[in-house]
């Protein structure tokens, strides 16, 4: 199998890392070779974030070149915006519906761009989600991630058992029901 | 082998997994990005190991040296700019040799990530006449930790795993294998190889050129270094991260996969380039390898091409060898988002302060490194780890004490406790009349909340006594001595104004544990009333992100995202935000 290309983007502290060594154990686990690239650090703190997942036979560079990403997982809609890039032509293009205001935007000195989602529209296959709304449904605002991760599972061919087995080996014990509830939350969608 | 399990592991879980399968039993460290989690990762194995915080990377290696001389495998490691402050027990190591094998973890950060510069420990290796390994992936890193300690002990020398932060935050996946079962050595008094004085380190200099003579020798035998011969029209030299770039780019190509890159293999590198037709050097930062190879009078082509500054990419090296490189769509133009204080964080209420009092800052390394930038501005300078207090004390003693009347130096606890303390140390004995801000809330932020000295809890998670940062300033005999809450920002303006006109040094405490921490437990959010609010815009000041301006002039506050601070309720003069508790 070629290698194929996943990048989860968004704003530090948004649970970007969470996503993708979810993402990372399910293709393991279905006997992929795996590598995946994170951002820790100064960037954390609020910053744009970029996490590169890799799978296939062979897999050598552990990041995602410009114009190669399947599929861009963007949990805010700026940082889908500044990575669309990345995407490969037919790519595929998952972003929660949610703004946050960069400081530059917070303090008047740069405008955070309207029509964001119908632009990229124009250009990729773009699947929105208010992933934050479906959260607060389910009473616990920081799954939103894990209902992101649903959504985009069902453009990958692994199991629904298999998400189920990796979330429980990754999350917090007590957490595990909450984020199983949020995964079947964002599949459903 | 009964446990051949493979899994996923962070390049850092790797480093820490290979140290416990080669049977380590002393670490030590101050936290670093990119080096952090291999002693966030090594814990996991306390029962076999001993494993600590040192308060900084010059103590974390003499622990760890002091450790190998006792007999045992030790280690210590560090960011690449913690290695200069390690330089000096390196550099003497290095004529000493080991008893129990020594490895140095040092994590370099191309790019810049996370750090202050982008220099290479390579170099800082090849004058310190260390042995340097580099991996390329995460089963590398496992396997060159082991690799590390066989060859500190079979030559008698510490040895440096030089990674990156592209390898320590990479996943890739890694075999496990058991933990070798590594006797201690014997202690044997030794004072010719142990004590450094001049007449000793004569003779072990010439044992460090002996020793790196022969491992130029031998390496070329070791199977870290490898010969990849394919297509021989084109052959690349490289090693660590960059290996993997070629590999993607041409994998036709031949390649002198080197895991050694200090001291080199000359025999080897002559034999590969005699194979292929173009010889090309890829390596991140500095020209070390290809400097080298040209000077064994090896044509080569590497850096004219190639850069010395930042991270390498496939797409990089596709366009300066093959000339070519991949579709791609130019970025949107969209508007920056740099890292900012989390909402919530105590740092924010003391730069609101300081930049409403127009106060410059001398700053140091941490989140509150943040302060230099707008809405807050108040960091004027940040040079390295403790250096906000001798550089203000050095501006006093250019232009005298009424130059810095308007100057504070700020330092978070743990940066004080790394080498801040020293800097006090001076100001003190040199009758500086600074004022300095310990902004103390009570971990190593930045790098994701690691104790220290003055937080009474261990690596290993023993609760132990806390320094207690107002007396060991006391000690000193520093009179002017404060805590005050950091977010009482009444108090915090008065106690500023106070300190900073007084001819003598001063050290302000402000305290308030790191909102990530949890240590309070959160009791409300902070919410707008709008028919109070006059428009005035004081509360975006201090530019908390989960305040955001509407088109009105009025305000929302971001209920997901605040943590219930009231900063932004101290700052508003008309109780237009109340709480939702």
């Amino acid at each position: 199998m070629d290698t194929r290309n996943i990048m989860i983007v968004g704003v530090g502290g948004q649970g970007t890392l969470l996503t993708s060594r979810v993402l990372g154990g399910v293709m393991q686990d279905a006997g992929y070779t795996v590598k995946m690239s994170e951002v820790h650090g100064m960037a954390q703190r609020g910053g744009s974030v970029v996490t590169f997942v890799r799978y296939g036979d062979e897999v050598f560079e552990p990041i995602v070149e410009e114009g190669c990403a399947d599929l861009l997982i963007a949990f805010e809609r700026l940082e889908a915006m500044r990575y669309a890039h990345f995407l490969k032509k037919d790519g595929v293009l998952i972003v929660n519906d949610q703004r946050m205001d960069p400081m530059p935007v917070v303090m008047g000195a740069a405008a955070y761009p309207e029509n964001i989602i119908e632009d990229l529209s124009k250009e990729y296959k773009v699947i929105s989600v208010d992933a934050m709304a479906e959260a607060k449904k389910l009473g616990n605002p920081k799954v939103f991630n894990v209902i992101i991760l649903g959504v985009a599972a069902k453009h990958m061919d692994f199991s629904v058992e298999s998400w189920n087995s990796v979330i429980e080996k990754t999350v917090k014990e007590k957490f595990i029901d909450i984020n199983k509830q949020a995964f079947a939350t964002g599949y459903a969608i | 082998m009964s446990d051949q399990k493979t899994i996923m592991m962070l390049g850092n879980a790797a480093i820490a997994r290979g140290a416990y399968e080669a049977g380590v039993k002393v670490s030590a460290a101050y936290p670093g990005t990119p080096s952090t989690e291999i002693s966030e990762n090594l814990v996991q194995y306390k029962d076999s190991l001993y494993c600590e915080w040192s308060p900084n990377e010059k103590v974390a290696t003499e622990v760890a040296i002091g450790a190998s001389m006792a007999g045992v495998r030790a280690m210590c490691s560090m960011k690449h700019v913690g290695v200069n402050v390690a330089a000096d027990p390196l550099y003497t190591v290095s004529y000493i040799g080991v008893t129990g094998g020594l490895v140095m973890v040092a994590a370099d950060d191309p790019g810049m990530y996370s750090s202050q510069n982008e220099q290479d420990t390579r170099l800082v290796a090849r004058a310190a006449h260390v042995p340097v390994l580099e991996p390329s992936d995460s089963q590398e890193a496992k396997d060159f930790m082991k690799f590390a300690f066989d060859l500190s002990e079979k030559y008698d020398t510490p040895v440096i795993v030089r990674t990156t932060t592209r390898l320590a935050h990479s996943q890739s996946p890694v075999k496990l294998e058991e933990r070798q079962d590594i006797p201690d050595k014997p202690y044997e008094r030794d004072i010719a190889k142990r004590v450094m004085m001049p007449a000793m380190a004569k003779g072990r200099h010439l044992v460090v050129e002996d020793r790196e003579k022969r491992l130029a020798e031998d390496s070329c035998d070791f199977s870290v270094n490898r010969m990849e011969i394919r297509d021989t029209k084109i052959g690349f030299i490289a090693s660590g991260i960059p290996y993997l770039y070629v590999r993607e780019v041409m994998p036709e190509a031949s390649v002198l996969k080197l895991g050694l890159v200090n001291p080199l293999p000359k025999k080897l590198i002559e034999e590969f380039a005699s194979k292929v037709d173009k010889l090309y050097v890829v390596e991140e930062l500095e020209p070390l390898i290809e400097t080298q190879v040209r000077s064994w009078g090896i044509d080569c082509t590497g850096k004219e091409i190639f850069t010395v500054q930042g991270e390498y990419s496939a797409n990089m090296l596709r366009k300066a060898v093959l000339g070519e490189e991949l579709p791609q769509k130019d970025p949107a133009n969209v508007p920056n988002r740099p890292p900012i204080l989390c909402p919530g964080c105590p740092h924010r209420s003391v730069y609101t302060v300081l930049n409403k009092l127009k106060i410059h800052a001398a700053g140091d390394i941490g989140c509150y490194t943040l302060g230099a930038v707008a809405p807050l501005s108040v960091i004027d300078t940040t040079v390295c780890m403790g250096s906000s207090i001798s550089t203000l004390h050095g501006m006093e003693k250019a232009k005298g004490k009424d130059y810095i009347k308007n100057w504070v130096a700020v330092i978070g606890d743990s940066t004080f406790m790394h080498t801040g303390v020293n800097s006090l140390m001076n100001a003190f004995y040199n009758q500086s009349t600074e004022t300095v801000m310990i902004l103390d809330n009570s971990t190593t932020g930045m790098t994701g909340h690691q104790d220290h000295a003055a937080t009474g809890k261990t690596l290993q998670g023993d609760i132990v006594p806390a320094i207690n940062i107002y007396e060991l300033c006391k000690a000193m005999g520093i009179k002017n001595v404060t805590e005050v809450d950091a977010f009482d920002i009444a108090t915090l303006e008065k106690v500023v104004k106070e300190e900073v006109a007084k001819d003598e040094l001063s050290v302000i405490i402000t305290k308030s544990p790191c909102v990530m921490l949890g240590a309070k437990p959160m009791t409300h959010k902070c919410v707008p009333i709008s028919d109070k609010c006059k428009k005035c815009g004081m509360c975006l000041k201090p530019g908390c992100p989960a305040i955001t301006k509407n088109e009105d002039g009025t305000i929302s506050i971001d209920d997901t995202l605040c943590n219930g601070c009231d900063l932004c309720v101290s700052m508003c003069k008309f109780g237009a935000i109340g709480s939702d508790s």
